[in-house]
């Protein structure tokens, strides 16, 4: 149903707080979703914004229209982070996630090992924190 | 990368080079490589790079001269010297080249000609006098004398590449010492892998070509023409066909002409080249096109490569990521699942030499013609149909040592989606059921299999292919006019034999089939004849129904021939009977219990013997279709009867109950009445 292809923390401590936030971000995420209707599922666009702000975290969602939901928690306190670059940051790991796909041996479900998807991740959060 | 030295001395022109020699040939050349930055490792190259310098490293033109000049050997001599150790050849100082021209370097200080043969013997370490003091303190070292050759762990670590290869060991160890000329520092097993590997290349390589096998064998071009080594490949061009049938691990020759040295295991030679374009064209006959995602994952995952180590495979190979592999980009996933089999480590990013654009220049497309694929078209029809799919698997089968026998699992997608379109009228047994929704994954996924001719697919099973499973029935709604519970019935397993029963005939219900049989058996008690073959298709289907499916016909044959002859030699006066009672004859369980009992009497004792069970004449047949409208009709008419006898005892017991209804419902009313305390005015 709802199991990770693919969860990183950067700091790796405190990694169990961040997957339970990001597990319960899904039911955001569903609910945005289905809020939109299903008239607009074709306009529905694929940024879902800010999903909920928690005192120390923000949590961003952004769901494929294949139903594959990418999740991003960064902290509040970095301020520099502006919505167009969570945006393109979403549509980074959108399009390696394209990428992953067109790889025939990868099964849809798998979870994600695919080394180039690991270190555009990394380079990610790397610019980010 | 230089493989440990070989066996022996004298067979061949092996050089040994003493553990000294190793290391300081191996010091030099890192010196000469690090001094001319000739890239020692490139961030994609072998990780072997990483162990030892000199191996992955050429070594700079300038160095190189400078240390041949310091060993004050005359210019002439050391033009000699690097003629004759292959670097002009190959242009540039690989490992190979390097240490034979130090070991030349080192006959000639002590002396001895210019020539290969002299790197034969064991001699002191050339001197150089150079600036540099340590190379001063290590070259000044002339005593090393040491007659260990450092054989058994090379010898041990090729075995089991070889293994690897899935080559005659035997033939490989012989051939090794003939081949292995250089003893590379015993630090770097990852080099002992590569000698292997140029080895089996160099023994898949056609005699015609003579390309020289590997660096250690530089010498041999030069050499050939001086002759000393023609045993070396003479040992070759028979065990070339062999391998190059059986081994599918071919490795790249290393440094052709290649200039940058330090990709080597990455570098794709003209005749692995060569291959990979005839395997593409066998997977997609246009060579300007590409192969789908699921095309090559079948063909890569025959490597029996792990899932992961293909996954990566691919992504390195797949440059534009569009889930289909181009023609370079097939080389590259070819030449990396071709090395990972060989033990080399997957680099970390796609090497230079195996991306499309350099393959692209490299490479023409144009194919050039090599003797040493002759293997590969005799199996590879020079037609591309789809087919080749099927005969690519065969190849793989057969050519390819590390693509054995594919797993059931893997080809039996394949062999059954190719063949799938073609066997209707083989039908096989139950265990392909489930695979059939895999069919129509493969069918969908490659249409080109459709195009599949029965006969190829009986001339692939003709020539021995062991499909690993044989193909399952294609669909399971048939084109022709049948019924569907006829093609379960008959999907389960029908030996191909009974293709003749496939299509019941659809005018002729079930039912009528036992009377027939009655009538038939009439006429056979007329003319005491068996009944033709011809009235299998009739009884098919409900002898099916009723009995196992392997039951033959014969068997009912006789059974029923058994039953009416008998009946008709008990009592031939009783033809009219059974002819009007067909239901009594037929085994047909649902219409014994309305037989006559003396019939069944009369056939069941006299069921003994099958008497006569000869086909029934065809003239029967005539007879057979006017009885068989009666009994169409009198079947008919007992069905109706038995419906309506039925129905009527449905209909007494709802009545009954509806009775039964009322009844109480006229209780419950009363009972209401005399509750209500008051009646309503």
């Amino acid at each position: 149903m709802n199991y990770p292809l693919y969860i990183r923390s950067a700091p790796t401590e405190n990694e169990l707080k961040f997957h339970y936030m990001v597990h319960t971000s899904l039911d955001v995420v569903d609910e945005k979703i289905s809020a939109m209707g299903k008239a607009l599922v074709d306009q529905r666009e694929l940024y879902l914004g800010l999903l909920y702000p928690t005192e120390d975290y923000k949590v961003y969602g952004y769901v494929t229209n294949s139903k594959v939901k990418f999740v991003m928690v960064v902290d509040s306190s970095n301020t520099a982070l502006r919505d167009n670059e969570i945006r393109s940051m979403f549509r980074k790991l959108h399009n390696s996630y394209t990428d992953v796909m067109c790889n025939p041996f990868y099964n849809p479900g798998d979870r994600i090992q695919s080394r180039a998807f690991d270190s555009m991740v990394t380079s990610m959060m790397i610019q980010v924190c | 990368m230089e493989a440990a030295a070989g066996g022996g001395c004298g067979s061949g022109p092996p050089l040994l080079l003493s553990e000294g020699e190793q290391q300081c040939y191996s010091e030099l050349f890192a010196r000469c490589a690090a001094a001319g930055a000739a890239g020692g490792g490139p961030g994609s190259g072998p990780p072997e790079a990483a162990r030892a310098v000199p191996s992955a490293a050429t070594a700079a033109a300038g160095p190189v001269a400078d240390l041949f000049r310091a060993s004050q050997l005359p210019a002439e001599t050391l033009h000699q010297i690097t003629e004759l150790c292959g670097a002009k050849r190959v242009g540039y100082f690989g490992p190979t080249q390097f240490y034979i021209a130090l070991k030349l370097i080192a006959a000639a200080q002590s002396g001895l000609p210019v020539r290969i043969e002299s790197i034969k013997c064991e001699l002191p370490l050339p001197r150089f006098l150079m600036s540099k003091t340590d190379a001063e303190i290590r070259f000044g070292n002339p005593t090393e004398l040491h007659g260990t050759k450092v054989q058994i762990p090379y010898l041990i670590t090729e075995k089991n590449t070889f293994k690897r290869m899935d080559d005659e060991d035997k033939q490989q160890e012989t051939q090794s010492p003939t081949m292995s000329p250089l003893a590379s520092p015993p630090s770097s097993p990852p080099h002992y892998q590569r000698v292997p590997l140029s080895h089996a290349y160099g023994k898949l390589r056609s005699n015609t070509e003579q390309m020289h096998p590997a660096p250690y064998e530089a010498r041999q071009p030069l050499v050939q023409p001086e002759g000393p080594s023609s045993g070396a490949p003479g040992t070759k061009p028979p065990r070339h066909q062999a391998s190059l049938i059986r081994s599918f691990s071919v490795e790249r020759e290393p440094q052709d002409n290649n200039s940058n040295y330090p990709d080597e295991p990455w570098r794709i030679t003209e005749e692995q080249r060569e291959y990979y374009v005839n395997q593409f064209r066998s997977l997609q006959p246009d060579p300007s096109s590409f192969i789908s995602g699921s095309v090559a994952k079948n063909f890569f995952t025959k490597s029996k490569l792990s899932i992961p180590e293909l996954s990566y495979i691919w992504e390195l190979s797949d440059a534009d990521c569009d889930g289909a592999l181009t023609l370079p980009e097939f080389c590259a996933a070819f030449h990396l699942i071709v090395a990972r089999k060989n033990g080399y480590p997957l680099p970390e990013g796609l090497p230079p030499t195996l991306q499309t654009e350099y393959l692209q220049a490299a490479f023409p497309k144009p194919k050039r013609e090599c003797a040493l694929f002759d293997s590969y078209s005799e199996s590879m029809p020079a037609n591309q149909q789809p087919r080749d799919l099927n005969r690519m698997e065969k190849l793989s089968v057969k050519d390819m040592a590390d693509f054995p026998v594919p797993t059931q699992d893997v080809t039996s997608d394949d062999k059954q989606g190719l063949k799938s379109t073609v066997d209707e009228a083989l039908p096989k047994d139950v265990s392909e059921d489930p695979a059939t929704s895999k069919d129509s994954n493969s069918l969908k996924a490659r249409p080109r299999s459709r195009s599949y001719s029965s006969t190829s697919i009986e001339e692939a099973m003709k020539r021995g292919e062991d499909p690993p499973t044989p193909p399952p029935r294609p669909q399971k709604t048939h084109s022709r006019a049948s019924s569907l519970d006829l093609n379960k019935v008959f999907q389960p397993s029908v030996p191909a034999t009974k293709s003749g029963l496939l299509p019941p005939p659809p005018a002729l219900p079930p039912r009528p089939c036992p009377s027939q049989i009655s009538h038939l058996r009439v006429n056979s008690k007329r003319s005491a004849q068996r009944r033709p073959p011809t009235q299998l298709p009739n009884y098919g289907d409900f002898r099916l129904q009723k009995q196992s499916e392997q039951a033959p016909e014969a068997e009912i044959h006789p059974q029923l021939n058994r039953a009416p002859s008998q009946a008709a030699e008990s009592s031939p006066a009783k033809k009219d009977i059974p002819y009007s009672q067909p239901p009594s004859k037929p085994i047909r369980r649902k219409f014994r219990p309305e037989n006559p009992a003396t019939e069944n009497q009369d056939t069941s004792t006299a069921v003994g013997g099958p008497a006569t069970a000869a086909a029934v004449k065809p003239h029967a047949a005539v007879q057979k279709q006017s009885s068989k409208q009666k009994k169409a009709i009198q079947t008919a008419i007992r069905k109706n009867k038995e419906a309506n006898a039925v129905l009527a005892r449905l209909n007494s017991e709802l009545q009954q109950q509806l009775k039964e209804v009322h009844q109480e419902r006229i209780a419950l009313e009363n009972q209401l009445e005399q509750l209500r305390p008051v009646t309503v005015l």
